[in-house]
């Protein structure tokens, strides 16, 4: 069947739309952080073109602020960011239209909106090129273009908490996990990987929580009886 | 060049092995057993857990009932409004002072 090169091009962004305005905010935080912890607006802009990954940017500011060597902060960013060995495995299979400089590429964009669209889309269609990077190039301008706001607009959003922001992506995430309750084991699953990544955050603190956590969740799928094919 | 730039490019060259290391893991192993195929089918379910986790824990109860509404509300409704009424709530809860 050929592909519907507009319908990729549709569908894709009416599922980053939600994504795009949860991100927004963030883009836009991070620059006036980065701004006010003394980074230039090259510099704030070009963390988020090199590492394209919020919460880790975030992370990276506040030990910067505190004067922590490089090193730490670097270790750091790979911590939060080891999630992304677990998406790329998974994710991976489902790119069997790309070419190999074409899936070197997409990896790059491989975040958590990205991810979790791939995820989705491929519960019941191919996943397209067109549709991957129109999803993940629109969301990687997104990041950068609020950024940028954010970096020259300084301290623009004083308090995001006064507009709820702060729930949006906990929803967003809820939202997206439950569109995965079809898939077989999908509450021992999550209710192991809550508890894990849980006693990991409330003991140790971020970062680890989200890869031993997942890592708690993956072994209960791993261990139980098999029980044909997965969906 | 300075000790920014080495955190920016370093953290950008790290994070993009983390993104394509899983992967490149799959791809040399060959086929997946069963169990794999399984446990790669849970990721999404266990990591989307774990980001969630930090609010949860952290959160005031206000934030905390406010999440848990949204994902009973998220059964029924589209996203977009999820996140609207979330975000409202969540902006009247701290206007309130919750």
């Amino acid at each position: 069947m050929p592909i519907d090169y507009s319908a990729e091009v549709r569908a894709a962004l009416r599922h980053l739309l939600p994504v795009a305005i949860a991100v927004a905010p963030f883009g836009v935080l991070y620059g006036a952080v980065a701004t006010g912890r003394g980074l230039s607006i090259m510099e704030a802009v070009g963390f988020s073109v090199s590492a394209n990954a919020g919460a880790s940017q975030l992370a990276a500011l506040e030990l910067i602020g505190v004067g922590s060597p490089i090193l730490a902060v670097v270790l750091s960013v790979f911590a939060i960011n080891f999630r992304h060995v677990l998406y790329s495995a998974s994710a991976g299979r489902h790119l069997q239209r790309f070419s190999p400089l074409q899936k070197a590429v997409a990896f790059y964009f491989l975040t958590d909106p990205s991810f979790g669209a791939v995820e989705a889309r491929a519960r019941d269609h191919v996943v397209t090129r067109t549709y991957f990077f129109t999803y993940a190039l629109s969301l990687y301008a997104v990041w950068i273009g609020t950024s940028l706001a954010g970096a020259v607009s300084g301290d623009f959003i004083d308090d995001p908490k006064a507009f709820g922001i702060d729930v949006i992506l906990p929803v967003y995430f809820l939202a997206l996990l439950m569109a995965f309750r079809s898939r077989s084991l999908f509450y021992p699953v999550a209710l192991a990987s809550a508890f894990v990544s849980t006693a990991v955050y409330v003991i140790f603190g971020p970062p680890w929580h989200v890869t031993l956590g997942t890592l708690g969740g993956v072994l209960v799928a791993v261990v139980a009886p098999l029980r044909g094919p997965a969906e | 060049m300075s000790d920014l730039w080495v955190i920016i490019l370093l953290s950008g060259l790290l994070t993009y092995v983390t993104r394509i290391g899983g992967y490149l893991i799959v791809a040399r192993a060959g086929k997946l057993s069963p169990r794999m195929e399984a446990g790669l089918n849970a990721v999404p379910a266990a990591v989307l857990t774990t980001i969630v986790v930090p609010s949860l824990v952290d959160g005031t109860w206000a934030e905390r009932l406010i999440v848990l509404a949204c994902l009973v509300l998220s059964l029924r409704l589209p996203l977009i409004g999820v996140i609207a009424i979330g975000a409202g709530a969540a902006a009247l809860a701290h206007a309130a002072g919750y």
